[in-house]
């Protein structure tokens, strides 16, 4: 199994607050890894220092074997990593088709129309909306389109943050499925949740964060049954 | 009436086209850019020397003027305003003031403060609709303005460096997040905007022919005005509010005061401001979660 991504000792400030304190962790092509801790617990600051919207201040991040640390965001979608980041940030005002072009930005204009294929296929609901602006979507179709976004640019390793936010139940449990299947379809998948019992559920490896720090690690069915992991996060 | 309904149409069309630069910039760098106004001032003193001392015609010192300003908004922002990225609104509102003067005063350093006269690059005949006579320029003048209407919705709507445009202007880190390099969507931007203030610049020269380094201050503040009044970051809303304010003004001039006329304008501005914060086609985005 080859190394997708590679983050060793990680840290990152916001301001004078020290939000990441040596954060260090792998993933595997082929993985499905999540990153599960409380609110403030600095899943969310890690996952954007990977992907280029933060700078680490000290630490380093490879990419497919490759140092990336500090290149700048619109950069790395080229060389294959997207986040799907917290709250979804689809563009409200463009239609449903232009969000999801603007996914492909980076990719040659042949190649866009074989990829929209293949999200509609994926999201049906899209397709059937393709017109209508994004904003008038429903919470659960708007994380639809954010994560075909994502797909858009054929990415190596796709990266989602929170994706069940706001969602209700129901939703929440096709949102897992659609992940589970995109992995299935060779989609490296990074993975922040709040919902912990979902995440670990599908997760091949977890690590725990608290306070900016890796406290826990292993894979999915070993935290599902860690004593402090249960006390902690799936409630007892 | 109707040679009054004309120039207003006519000079509304010169405030839209210099709006058109700030509500682009506003929308998609999200700070209001008041050296905009001196960029027309330089594209009027460009449009004067490629014509009277390098005998270019009106066309190539058209394109001339606005190679040059399009240059111009490129540095300027190199220069001044992307060092700022991620500082306070004020502080780069400040710096706009700051880039203002300084092209006023370069401006006074080179070409004094003495008026020119600047060269009428349209020669045509003035023409009849119905019963009044209305000037070419004023024609010329509105017939630029829709071209550049026309041409701008389709780069906004249908490129793809415009449906970029249009996803930095709602949300610069999740555009970012697509590949987008935010930055170079900024330079375009001033770029376009800077190349529309070179237009306005010759047309507005063209209709008042006195040149001096201050020239574009007052049009400036008023097409900001007109922004605003549209409501700022709306294409469409740059238009009306421009087209409005030309009109308004005019009238003002011609049946209750020429010194009022401002007045009138700017107090037009606070009751659109009090009915409709937004302005008349802004609008405000629900988050929906």
């Amino acid at each position: 199994m080859s190394k997708v991504l590679k983050v060793e000792d990680l840290h990152v400030y916001y301001g004078s607050i020290h939000a990441i304190k040596g954060v260090s962790f792998e993933v595997n092509e082929g993985e499905i890894v999540t990153l599960i801790g409380a609110n403030g617990a600095g899943k969310s600051t890690t996952l954007n220092t990977v992907a280029g919207l933060l700078k680490p201040a000290k630490g380093s991040i490879e990419f497919k074997g490759e140092s990336i640390t500090g290149i700048e965001a619109h950069k790395l979608v080229k060389k294959g990593m997207s986040l799907c980041p917290e709250g979804r940030r689809i563009f409200q005002e463009l239609t449903v088709k232009e969000n999801l072009e603007m996914g492909a930005y980076s990719r040659p204009t042949a190649e866009i129309a074989a990829s929209l294929d293949m999200v509609y296929e994926q999201f049906p609901r899209l397709k059937e909306r393709y017109k209508q602006i994004a904003g008038t979507l429903s919470g659960g179709e708007q994380q639809m389109l954010a994560m075909g976004r994502s797909l858009m640019s054929k990415p190596d390793l796709m990266m989602l943050d929170e994706p069940s936010m706001g969602l209700a139940p129901i939703l929440v449990e096709q949102i897992f499925e659609i992940i589970s299947t995109l992995n299935k379809n060779g989609t490296t998948i990074l993975l922040v949740e709040q919902n912990a019992q979902m995440a670990l559920s599908i997760a091949s490896r977890a690590y725990v964060l608290e306070t900016g720090r890796i406290v826990t690690s292993g894979t999915g069915e070993k935290l599902l049954k860690d004593d402090s992991v249960r006390k902690a996060y799936l409630g007892g | 009436m109707v040679s009054y309904l004309i120039n207003g149409i006519s000079l509304g069309a010169v405030y839209a086209i210099i709006a058109l630069g700030y509500t682009m910039v506003y929308g998609i760098a999200k700070m209001l850019n008041f050296a905009h106004g001196d960029v027309i001032m330089v594209g009027g003193y460009m449009a004067y020397c490629s014509t009277s001392y390098m005998g270019f015609g009106p066309l190539t010192s058209v394109l001339f003027s606005m190679l040059v300003c399009t240059i111009l908004g490129i540095v300027v922002e190199k220069l001044a305003y992307k060092p700022l990225r991620g500082a306070s609104s004020l502080a780069v509102l400040i710096t706009a003031i700051g880039v203002s003067y300084f092209l006023q005063n370069a401006a006074l350093l080179i070409w004094s403060s003495n008026p020119k006269a600047f060269p009428n690059l349209f020669d045509l005949p003035q023409v009849q609709v119905g019963d009044s006579v209305v000037t070419s320029v004023a024609l010329v003048t509105i017939a630029s303005c829709i071209v550049i209407m026309l041409a701008l919705t389709f780069f906004t709507e249908k490129t793809k460096m415009g449906k970029a445009m249009r996803a930095v202007s709602e949300d610069r880190g999740a555009a970012a997040l697509m590949g987008i390099n935010v930055n170079s969507t900024i330079s375009v931007t001033f770029a376009i905007g800077s190349g529309l203030a070179a237009v306005a610049g010759v047309l507005l020269c063209s209709a008042y022919p006195t040149l001096m380094p201050t020239t574009g201050a007052m049009p400036g503040i008023k097409a900001f005005t007109a922004a605003v009044f549209g409501g700022i970051g709306s294409i469409p809303g740059a238009m009306l509010g421009g087209i409005l304010l030309g009109v308004i003004e005019i009238f003002a001039k011609a049946y209750v005061s020429t010194q009022l006329s401002d007045a009138i304008v700017f107090a037009v501005l606070i009751v659109v401001l009090i009915v409709k914060p937004t302005g008349l086609l802004g609008r405000k985005l629900t988050e929906k979660v």
